[in-house]
């Protein structure tokens, strides 16, 4: 199997994908939830049809601002800024007039100083993943080539699951949260794990004939390892795959999170770590 | 080794698909979870192994506070923060709740204060409880009017407030009188409690001087000296019982430092039961795709990494419930992706022995070869999903590291099942497929 005289088609795909991920980013930005920016989510059932200008005046009169309201069926979830106990107190009694048999689903409200920290935190523990995995890898695979290559399709990954988000954030209103940062350090570790699957059947490869040429061994290691690599991701895929369809509003976009993560790992293993060591080794050999 | 597993093997159907039921399969239709028995080997559990779940599965609140360190030095700081945690502890098991969880942590110069509260449903009250700042005061005797004896409250009475607070008090504690063997409550004031406090008696020199708390009556004794050094007793018919309560009372009312809530989560029980249902619904649908697809391509085997992976279930759900793990929602799907992890060192394995296969080798051989080659690959790819886990699961509480909960209970789910995963997919499918080579041979 041949698959290493596709290196160019898979360097215009990541290319698209990085491409895709920065215009998003740099056009749309984020959605972060309350987590990230501090506020509140208020969800209620309703056991009757409840008006949105009510609700919206209940919210003026108390002079809250009320970013949204979305609505399925009688379940309603409002979105707005931070607020104190008697605030809340303020606005139950007021919901209680509307409806007195409403139903609280869900509250949640905290301080946008929080949302900092929490920000921090994100930061440090990617951080702190990437260099955990750099140092493994740099143990694992004492060639710097296999090292860099598998970290920079790590971050490869890590972009493209960025700017997807931001992507879905701006078309389907999917929030940046904590258990995305969650699925963001999966990915990592997925995309690595991958990768080190792949390397490690090169090296083995190398060993037991030191003249072939790399891209000869790249494609010999890979059609070894591609139909292991794919079909462990489908397991995968299809465990979150239903997760998203059947899981509940809650977690399906750490669900989505973590499946576009798997996926670009599997794919990244071998479309963007392999080339980028031939990539290396190539340049070697001009010298 | 081989016999230990099978031993293993046999004894969980027996035993656990019982628990499956009644946990899983009927959960909404039967109520009815007795203790659980089971043996593993030689050793007998008895457990409750309910299943525990979080607050976003069970229902509850969850309240973060900050703490106002504002008023105290810098080595006073611990203890206060210690008696702030065991004032809070006893306003919260006010209410009852098995589970209730009081923490504290700090960032950088801040220090905050979380409070779980799961399955509560009266949350405006615990928040007012919890929140109700010193409000212990003392309070003198003022004379009413005789013609206004009749309408005067007991506020009336005590209506002169000495300026002694609960931020004045440093302890309450019950003492045995030595003289008459009594019960009686000792108090102790800081420096300038003790000041007020030698004022108050001076002025209410056998008059009553009341305790309120929050507003309540608590006491009100009857001023029998001066007392200038800040040590009170308080003497009246209390038996320990009594006595005790008062001395816990006037703790707790002396909140050492002031707390404001930053972080309120509720989750209603009906979300959490709603949630519980789609994600096992998911999970289910999601086995029976894995194990098809399993068996569409590798055959008997594959039937073989399905059973591997029942097994994988069943010894998972154990462990969550002998530990006991805390189940959130991430923490299922946590779950249910590794069980498609799990399947992976079969995968790795059974390539492996496809190859050796092609390559000549008869099928005993090509079997142990296989796991032994998997098994470089198999513990470097899931040392890269342990070391995440564990910057995940934050093992030591660091301070810099995330201590949510949700976050933690995905991490814990994922590295205890590639744990589990490695073990049923190396040993169990090896014996497995051990006793499945010797029957071979002898037929």
């Amino acid at each position: 199997m041949n698959i290493m005289k596709y290196r160019p088609i898979f360097l215009i795909i990541s290319s698209l994908l990085i491409i895709v991920s920065l215009f998003s980013i740099v056009k749309w930005g984020f959605r972060p939830s309350i987590d990230f920016a501090g506020g509140s989510v208020w969800e209620i059932k309703f056991s009757l049809d409840v008006s949105q200008d009510d609700l919206r005046r209940i919210f003026s009169d108390q002079n809250i601002d009320l970013n949204s309201i979305s609505v399925s069926d009688h379940d309603y979830t409002l979105d707005f800024s931070n607020i104190d106990q008697s605030q809340k107190e303020a606005l139950t009694s007021a919901i209680a007039v509307l409806d007195p048999e409403y139903y609280e689903l869900r509250f949640e409200t905290l301080g946008p100083s929080l949302g900092q920290e929490l920000l921090k935190k994100t930061i440090f523990a990617v951080a702190l993943s990437s260099l955990a995995l750099l140092f493994f890898i740099g143990r694992k695979f004492s060639d710097f080539s296999f090292g860099a290559s598998a970290v920079l399709a790590m971050l490869h990954d890590a972009f493209i699951l960025i700017g997807s988000f931001s992507l879905l954030g701006h078309f389907f209103a999917a929030q940046l949260d904590s258990l995305f940062v969650t699925a963001l350090l999966t990915t990592l570790s997925a995309s690595v794990h991958d990768t080190v699957v792949t390397f490690d059947r090169i090296r083995e490869l190398k060993r037991k004939n030191i003249k072939i040429d790399w891209v000869d061994l790249a494609n010999q290691a890979v059609s070894e390892v591609i139909v292991r690599s794919i079909n462990n991701s489908m397991t995968i895929i299809f465990m979150l795959f239903s997760l998203v369809l059947l899981g509940g509003q809650s977690t399906r976009w750490f669900a989505a999170a973590l499946l576009i993560g798997v996926i670009c790992g599997t794919y990244s293993s071998t479309a963007v770590a392999i080339p980028l060591v031939l990539l290396w080794k190539r340049k070697k050999q001009i010298k | 080794m081989g016999m230990s597993f099978i031993c293993l093997i046999i004894n969980l159907p027996t035993s656990i698909p019982v628990k499956i039921h009644l946990g899983k399969i009927n959960w909404e239709h039967t109520f009815y979870r007795p203790d659980f028995s089971f043996n593993i080997g030689n050793y007998r559990f008895y457990k409750n192994l309910d299943l525990k779940f979080g607050l976003d599965l069970a229902g509850g609140a969850s309240l973060v506070y900050s703490i106002d360190t504002a008023s105290v030095s810098q080595e006073n700081l611990p203890p206060a923060l210690e008696s702030l945690k065991g004032n809070i502890e006893r306003r919260v098991n006010l209410f009852g709740l098995s589970e209730a969880n009081v923490q504290l942590s700090s960032i950088g110069d801040q220090h905050r204060l979380t409070v779980e509260l799961p399955g509560i449903e009266e949350i405006s009250e615990a928040i007012a409880l919890i929140g109700q700042t010193a409000k212990l005061s003392f309070r003198g005797e003022t004379p009413v009017p005789p013609e206004a004896t009749a309408s005067a409250t007991f506020y009336d009475l005590f209506s002169a407030d000495t300026g002694l607070n609960g931020s004045h008090l440093l302890s309450a504690s019950v003492e045995i009188n030595p003289n008459n063997s009594q019960p009686e409550v000792a108090l102790e004031f800081n420096a300038e409690g003790s000041q007020l406090f030698k004022e108050a008696t001076e002025k209410y020199l056998n008059q009553r001087i009341a305790i309120f708390l929050d507003d309540y009556p608590v006491t009100y004794p009857t001023v029998q000296s001066v007392i200038p050094d800040g040590r009170a007793v308080i003497n009246g018919n209390f038996d320990i019982k009594s006595a005790k309560s008062l001395a816990a009372q006037l703790n707790a009312g002396a909140l050492p430092l002031p707390v404001e809530l930053i972080q309120q989560t509720t989750i209603g029980a009906t979300l959490g039961k709603d949630s519980i249902s789609k994600g096992v619904y998911a999970g289910i649908v999601g086995l029976i795709i894995v194990s098809l697809f399993m068996i569409g391509n590798y055959g008997y085997l594959g039937v073989i990494a399905d059973i591997s992976l029942v097994i994988y279930g069943l010894i998972t759900l154990t462990l969550y419930r002998l530990i006991p793990v805390t189940l959130t929602f991430p923490g299922i799907v946590g779950f249910i992706l590794s069980v498609g992890m799990a399947v992976d060192s079969n995968i790795l394995i059974f390539e492996r022995f496809r190859e050796e296969i092609r390559e000549g080798k008869p099928w005993n051989i090509a079997m142990e070869l296989s796991f032994g080659r998997a098994w470089d690959s198999i513990k470097d790819a899931n040392t890269c999903t342990i070391i995440t886990g564990l910057i995940l699961f934050n093992p030591f509480n660091w301070d810099f590291l995330n201590t949510s909960g949700m976050v933690r209970g995905f991490a814990v789910t994922i590295i205890l099942g590639i744990v589990v995963g490695i073990f049923t997919g190396v040993f169990v499918t090896r014996n497995l497929l051990r006793v499945f080579a010797k029957q071979n041979v002898k037929h």
